[in-house]
């Protein structure tokens, strides 16, 4: 079954400055217990195109377009207030980079996770209160009760990140979206969520979008690779393949850009240039100004959203 | 104030940092002192880009603060090209400022917004009183251009600029002195993947043109293994091992060494893992116990745990039987 589906879509936001185009084109589906990453660099669109598909963006100034934009067969463009909070929480939920903002500091954890649990079906509070504890427990978090009663502040990074597992995981989702889950933690406790999230996944059969800019955490965790850019899909298709034989000259160049690859102090392969101004971007492959392939029709036209093998697709000219 | 011959650029001699910390309990507050560095040694030699690295919390910027006389030591001793500036007042620390510049990871706060590129870039001339402001001004264009910005950037602002560019200007500006150290805490941590590339290579290409001695702050060991010439691990506020950087990613002795290793993400899915993990406190107690006979150098007798010689010039904190 298709968990999520996504044709054509389009995001852009009304600014002061003029019309900012944060998405374009972009088509990705996820089926039932997948794993799919998203990769990509700030500004590149990950992050929004999760938020458009959940529809966690304030319309206007934001405006969503798309042949389709459906989760678990339910078109998220005419959904109502109803079936959105159904949706949310029951079907899908998310986490978030910055747990300490995720949750608020002025109640306890275990007061945001029960009303979780009870605004989404009907449970005695003691009934989710030991609900919540199991959850706590199932995140490996060894002193659950305590942790319950405690205040976001009184919890570390990795802590609140566990805890903000537990309660996306409170309504048993069919798919989680997680938004650079481990960006904000240490090296040792990003290996742990990491771990953790891999686990839970493969023990609930649920289906999975990591989104994050570190292609190590993507080779770690996922089945499937979506690299964007400039609000485009650049690449698609199995981890492997990604990074066996990348076929976009930016999956290239951005694998190669890697520090820590081989022994010995030395420069490394840059990109030369910056991502583009989504307010002002460049015509045609949105990778054209840095790209070292790149000729006159790169630069005029962008190309299309193409197989390129089986189960591989690419948007680049030189793989047409 | 000629430079001792041989000194190195930077010496740390069992540096100590405790903070005082107030705790309320109830009407009472009472004190509690949290050891954030102990007994720190680390030497910078001159011409070398040394990795200091470790999690948050392991007293890695507090020792780099300490260097640069930005925080207090509670004990211990610095020394710049073999002067000891532990105790010095500001007035005589003023020279040795000059020779000693520090890079933040958050180039945002650390520039100020009120200010043109060309004023921030120009700042230490001006602090220190080199040359005219005509000179001061053209320096800093000029510096502005060494480091991958247009000379016309001098003239814009900080809000102006993506984190990368911020990251380069907060460069210049360290560099305009032509200091022996630069300790860059954290400087790539914030930026995108394809612009780290570029601020690495930077950083490189100065250290090799100016002859620059880096203290180069880091959680990101990938990055260390690109950058540097040696690595201190730090944790729990001590130095536990300390080698030259392809001996630490091949040769790793302390538990704790090999647990960041561990780690790092590898960029191949085929050598996907499923990793256990130890708590903290079990790796608070994981100092190794090591025979005499593993060990190169001299050692004294005693069951605390002490930095022995494993290798060449490779340290480790044990306990030697």
């Amino acid at each position: 079954m298709r968990l999520v589906e996504i044709e054509n879509l389009s995001v852009s936001f009304a600014q002061a400055e003029g019309v900012v185009q944060a998405v374009r084109g972009l088509s990705l589906h996820v089926d039932a217990g997948e794993s799919l990453g998203i990769v990509g660099e700030s500004g590149s669109g990950k992050s929004v195109t999760c938020m458009a598909v959940l529809r966690l963006l304030r319309e206007p100034p934001a405006r969503i377009v798309a042949d389709r934009l459906a989760l678990a067969g339910t078109d998220m463009r005419r959904a109502s207030k109803r079936d959105l909070s159904r949706i949310r929480g029951r079907v899908a939920a998310m986490i978030f980079q910055d747990p300490m903002t995720a949750f608020d500091p002025v109640f306890t954890i275990g007061h945001q996770i029960i009303e979780t649990v009870r605004a989404h079906r009907p449970a005695s509070k003691p009934e989710a209160r030991s609900e919540a504890e199991a959850l706590l427990q199932r995140v490996e978090i060894k002193n659950p009760a305590s942790v319950l009663d405690s205040y976001p502040h009184q919890l570390s990074g990795g802590m609140l990140q566990r805890a903000m597992i537990a309660m996306a995981l409170s309504c048993r989702p069919q798919i989680l979206f997680a938004d650079e889950p481990t960006t904000a933690l240490d090296v040792t406790i990003q290996a742990q969520i990491l771990q953790l999230i891999k686990d839970l996944q493969a023990e609930l059969g649920m289906g999975l979008i990591m989104v994050t800019h570190d292609l190590g955490v993507v080779a770690e965790t996922v089945d499937r690779v979506v690299v964007m850019y400039g609000g485009r899909v650049m690449e698609e298709g199995p981890v492997q393949d990604i990074f066996d034989s990348p076929a976009h000259p930016y999956t290239r160049a951005l694998l190669h850009s890697m520090p820590g690859q081989t022994a010995g102090r030395q420069r490394l392969v840059e990109i030369p240039g910056a991502s583009p101004n989504p307010a002002h971007p460049p015509t045609g492959c949105p990778f054209h100004p840095r790209c070292d392939q790149a000729d006159a029709k790169c630069a005029a036209e962008a190309p299309a959203f193409a197989a390129i093998a089986p189960a591989r697709h690419a948007a680049c000219w030189r793989l047409q | 104030m000629t430079p001792a011959p041989h000194a190195p650029a930077l010496e740390l001699r069992n540096l100590c940092k405790t903070f005082t910390l107030p705790v309320r309990n109830g009407w009472r507050t009472s004190h509690f002192d949290h050891h954030a560095v102990k007994d720190v040694s680390l030497t910078l030699p001159r011409n070398a880009i040394l990795g200091l690295v470790g999690e948050s919390g392991s007293g890695k910027t507090t020792t780099g603060m300490m260097a640069m006389r930005l925080v207090e030591p509670s004990s211990g001793q610095i020394l710049v090209d073999g002067t000891d500036i532990t105790t010095m007042d500001h007035a005589a620390l003023k020279p040795f400022r000059r020779k000693m510049q520090v890079v933040f990871q958050d180039s945002y706060s650390a520039l100020d917004p009120m200010l043109t590129l060309g004023q921030i870039v120009a700042e230490p001339l001006h602090i220190h009183g080199v040359g005219t402001a005509s000179e001061q001004n053209e320096q800093a264009l000029a510096w502005l251009q060494r480091v991958g910005l247009d000379r016309s950037y001098g003239s814009r602002y900080p809000h102006e600029l993506s984190g990368g560019q911020r990251q380069r200007v907060a460069i210049a500006r360290a560099l305009i002195l032509r200091p022996t150290v630069l300790v860059a805490d954290e400087p790539t941590s914030a930026l995108d993947v394809s612009v780290k590339a570029q601020i690495i290579n930077l950083l490189l290409d100065l250290q090799a043109e100016m002859g620059l001695s880096i203290l180069f702050i880091s959680h990101d060991l990938s990055v260390v293994r690109s950058l540097t010439d040696k690595v201190a691990v730090m944790f729990n506020g001590r130095v536990v091992e300390h080698a030259p950087t392809e001996a630490i990613f091949t040769d790793a002795r302390h538990p704790y060494t090999r647990s960041l290793l561990d780690a790092i993400p590898v960029l191949n899915p085929r050598l996907r893992r499923t990793r256990t993990f130890l708590s903290r406190a079990e790796l608070a107690s994981s100092t190794p116990h090591l025979a005499r006979a593993d060990l190169s150098g001299p050692v004294t007798p005693g069951p605390m745990p002490q930095m022995v010689t494993v290798g060449t010039d490779h340290l480790v904190e044990a306990i030697v039987a």
